[in-house]
């Protein structure tokens, strides 16, 4: 009986696949010039949660030998499975940009994204951005870093909130310096955040938390820390597509 | 063809000793067919897979200790969960594998509960019993449920977690927006716990409306409300030019006046040109609403409207009788009785008039009404269910609108149409349903709505979380929200409050907004003459906030009533002035405040005491807070800050109770008079 369906459904099944392919083909982008280099305009290390759209849109630029704005030039964007590009491939605009919106995939960790150009002997032309997926963890790690952190520890201002980076005589360190964080190991990080800066002999400014936040608090603001730093720490998590 | 086939059935079956052989082969192959079936199984190849993997690593024997081969199982009859997705992930719980890519082999990443409490199914969807890649993680045959897209996993916690959660900012972000932006004025959402979700934004009534602005605005806004103001809450209805001339005909014959006082002001406008401006920045008007600037960002806070092209919509008279008092057209309103004075409300009033758009009408020309538009108008009004949302006299408000979203996260894809091309599942269709609601149907009354992509996922993230699983879960797993009270203070200061709209922006034993600090234990906290001073002229404490709190312009009775009001009844059980020395702090014990203030705890990171030398510009500024606070509520506050005020960023230092009393002591010493007293060694 299952069988007998089965075969009744197998004409409407390749239909339907066969009406989904048609409509999933664009008609293929033409390159109308060609360029020299492939630069970021913008959009590179994004931090965002797992499976989710970066907040920023990924610009690249494709310039000629001189450095000028290539118009026309075809770019494709490819990377790991799971991460989803909109568009995956585009020409250059009149300023010779392309955008596009990206999405991570489900695992946290660093995502390679690869976007190409071909040059006037259709060489390949790559670029390499690198974004930051962060996990269940990361993200209350994040929460957390927001809440109690950063308003010492990240120079810039925003509207919600001022920094008070520039107010004090000792200057933390941005998340993001993995030339600092990689040297100091899990269990010396704990004890900065729960005993104040002076558990390793460091500045007296940056307050004990122990008694504030949880064990699995820190836990996840170390994890947070892990996965932004740059360049990455050793247990930043795995790294996808990188070839 | 005949003699071909009646030679190989000879060949075959010739004699009954080659029959039998050959039958009994047969019938030994047709047996080994499930053994060899069972023998290639994918979970099998997976499982290899997860042995070679491990044989290199340095912990190879510790993983392969832990490795049990053959169908992993987690059954939870509770749930109603047969999960043996542990068959091919097979490092789930091994911390060790954390780093590695290849799926299905990574350690599973740390989450609050453990995997054989609540087994995979559970968060991820999918089908728990399935051994096959393919028919565990996408919809088959009659298997309607795929593996759940990462990006609205926060959906799954919110099954049993009915409240919001540190850790699931998509989700809290999405079941506020099922309030925030109405759509539960037309879907009713009964929540798992037996209550129906209810609206938090306030959709002005239409009763008075002719008072307030002119039909060609309402048309204009009818046909594009974003066009007004970016920011607008109301969506698109893609209305025809027709029909939208028909409905503002009827929405301005409907109005009636709003009786009381109407009269112009006859008071004279500051000449100084730069009075409404300031006006409008010392009352924090835009505290609450947003103006776009001339670089196109919107500045501003998100209570009130947009104001934008403000005088292109009111009526100039009505704009000043809301100045007045903008409880007489709303009596519900957000807005504060602000109390300005006549010369004040006209040069505030002028200011805003001035906030204009020309271009926004200048093409809406609209004849005198016909009873035939004003009645046609009456009938689009209800059927596009403007009453859902709005008060309008003479139309009820619609019942079961729109259909019921109570279970909207468990609807069958069978049950559902998906527009071509579109991939079939449940959250695709829910997302591009809110994305687009006409393209499923030219005829649908959905309108259009103006989200990101992020708040489009976060309302599906929210709206999955209604499913079956969530409405019929044992209640000993259902982690109930914090409920919002209703909390109204009494008396004649319950009035002030109310008419101040105080729980606007502050919160109150469980009620009102979070812009301002929660003043339940207010009256524990400070002195009863700063608070006087500071309700008559707000100053400000943290220099790093932007929003402050307005001047209302209150008569001395009123501030009075207030305080005593505030320090009688918003009282502490934590804090005790009965601990306090009655003589005051000791000389000594404010010189070992101060050593400790700058020293052991460091406090100059982040506040004030010494306005000339110290910099910290996270906390308020200490250099008067012994004018300000009481010794008690310091001392309680130096103990545990967090518990006088819950996710407060001080940190607990969990000082000895001699570091609490000389710190205490030190700061209550701060007058702010005395500046060498503050001043550093």
């Amino acid at each position: 009986m299952r069988r007998c369906s089965l075969a009744a459904m197998m004409p409407v099944l390749m239909l339907a696949v066969s009406c989904s392919h048609k409509t999933e083909s664009a008609p293929p982008l033409k390159p109308s010039a060609f360029g020299a280099a492939l630069v970021e305009s913008s959009g590179g290390k994004q931090i965002v949660q797992t499976g989710s759209l970066l907040p920023q849109p990924v610009v690249v630029q494709v310039n000629d030998e001189q450095g000028n704005a290539v118009t026309g030039a075809l770019v494709d964007f490819i990377a790991a499975p799971g991460v989803t590009f909109d568009p995956t491939a585009g020409l250059t605009d009149s300023s010779g940009q392309v955008t596009t919106n990206v999405s991570l995939g489900g695992m946290a960790g660093r995502y390679q994204i690869t976007a190409s150009t071909l040059d006037k002997s259709h060489k390949k032309i790559e670029l390499k951005l690198e974004e930051i997926a962060l996990g269940y963890e990361q993200t209350l790690g994040r929460r957390l870093a927001d809440q109690y952190c950063q308003r010492c520890h990240d120079s810039e201002s925003t509207v919600e909130r001022v920094s008070n980076y520039d107010n004090l005589e000792v200057k933390p360190h941005t998340f993001t310096e993995g030339d600092t964080f990689n040297k100091i190991s899990d269990a010396d990080l704990a004890a900065v955040i729960s005993h104040g800066g002076p558990a390793l002999n460091r500045s007296a400014l940056m307050p004990a938390w122990g008694n504030t936040l949880s064990k699995g608090d820190i836990q996840a603001l170390i994890s947070y820390i892990r996965a932004v730093s740059d360049p990455p720490a050793h247990d930043a998590g795995p790294e996808y597509a990188k070839n | 063809m005949k003699e071909k086939f009646t030679s190989l059935w000879q060949k075959v079956f010739g004699d009954s000793v080659r029959a039998f052989g050959v039958v009994s082969l047969i019938f030994l192959l047709s047996l080994a067919i499930a053994p060899a079936k069972n023998f290639f199984s994918e979970w099998r190849h997976y499982q290899h897979g997860y042995l070679n993997l491990i044989r290199n690593r340095s912990e190879a024997n510790t993983l392969r200790r832990h490795f049990q081969g053959g169908i992993q199982q987690i059954w939870l009859p509770d749930l109603g969960v047969v999960d043996r997705c542990s068959s091919c992930h097979v490092g789930l719980s091994e911390a060790s594998l954390s780093d590695v890519a290849v799926q299905p082999f990574r350690k599973h990443p740390v989450i609050p509960h453990k995997l054989d409490e609540f087994g995979c199914t559970v968060c991820h969807r999918g089908q728990g019993v399935a051994t096959t890649v393919e028919e565990a993680h996408r919809s088959t045959l009659a298997w309607e449920q795929p593996i759940l897209p990462v990006k609205y996993i926060e959906s799954s916690c919110g099954q049993c977690h009915r409240g919001p959660l540190p850790g699931t900012p998509q989700l809290n972000q999405g079941r506020s927006m099922l309030s925030r932006y109405g759509c539960v004025h037309c879907h009713t959402v009964k929540l798992p716990d037996g209550t129906t979700m209810k609206a938090t934004d306030d959709p002005p009534s239409l009763s008075h409306i002719a008072d307030k602005t002119s039909r060609e605005w309402i048309y204009a806004w009818l046909k594009d409300p974003q066009a007004y103001a970016a920011t607008a809450t109301m969506p698109n209805f893609k209305l025809s030019d027709d029909d939208a001339r028909d409905m503002s005909a009827f929405l301005m014959a409907n109005s009636t006046p709003v009786p009381g006082d109407t009269a112009t002001i006859s008071a004279k406008a500051a000449s100084d040109a730069s009075a409404g401006p300031s006006l409008y920045g010392e009352s924090f008007c835009a505290s609450c609403h947003s103006v776009q600037n001339a670089a196109g960002n919107i500045v501003g806070g998100d209570v009130g409207p947009e104001l934008t092209r403000i005088g292109s919509k009111v009526r100039p008279e009505w704009l000043q009788g809301w100045l007045r008092n903008p409880r007489q057209y709303d009596p519900g309103t957000a807005m504060p009785h602000y109390r300005f004075n006549d010369s004040q409300i006209v040069t505030l009033a002028g200011f805003l008039e001035a906030k204009a758009d020309s271009d926004l009408l200048a093409n809406v020309h609209l004849e005198a009404a016909t009873a035939d538009q004003i009645a046609h108008g009456k009938r689009l009004v209800s059927d596009y269910g403007c009453a859902s949302c709005h008060e309008i006299s003479g139309i009820k408000k619609p019942e079961n609108f729109a259909p019921e979203l109570s279970r909207i996260g468990s609807k069958p894809t069978t049950q559902l149409i998906f527009l071509p091309g579109m991939a079939h599942t449940l959250p695709d269709y829910i997302a591009g349903k809110i994305r687009q609601p006409r393209s499923f149907s030219p005829g649908l009354k959905m309108p259009q709505y103006t989200f990101t992509s992020a708040q489009v996922d976060a309302l599906t993230t929210a709206l999955l979380a209604l499913n079956d699983r969530s409405a019929t879960l044992p209640p000993s797993l259902a982690v109930p929200a914090t409920p919002e009270s209703d909390y109204q203070p009494a008396g004649k200061a319950g009035k002030l409050i109310t008419d101040l709209a105080c729980f606007s922006c502050h919160r109150i034993s469980g009620h009102g907004g979070d812009m301002a600090p929660d003043l339940s234990w207010e009256g524990s906290s400070v002195q009863r003459d700063w608070l006087v001073q500071f309700l008559k002229n707000p100053g400000t404490l943290r220099p790093a906030l932007i929003r402050r709190m307005p001047r209302f312009n209150l008569t001395d009775a009123e501030t009075n009533e207030l305080a005593d009001y505030m320090m009688t009844v918003y009282q502490s059980p934590a804090v005790d002035r009965d601990s306090m020395p009655l003589n005051g702090y000791s000389q000594g014990q404010i010189e070992l405040g101060k050593q400790l203030f700058y020293g052991k705890y460091a406090c100059q990171a982040c506040h004030i005491v010494d306005v000339k030398n110290d910099k910290g510009y996270i906390g308020p500024t200490l250099a008067h807070v012994g004018s300000r606070l009481t010794a008690a509520w310091i001392y309680a506050w130096m103990k545990n800050p967090q518990a006088l005020r819950p996710g407060t960023v001080e940190p607990n230092r969990a000082m000895s109770d001699e570091d609490a009393h000389a710190l205490t002591a030190f700061l209550i010493s701060q007058k702010g008079g005395n500046k060498s007293e503050g001043a550093r060694k």
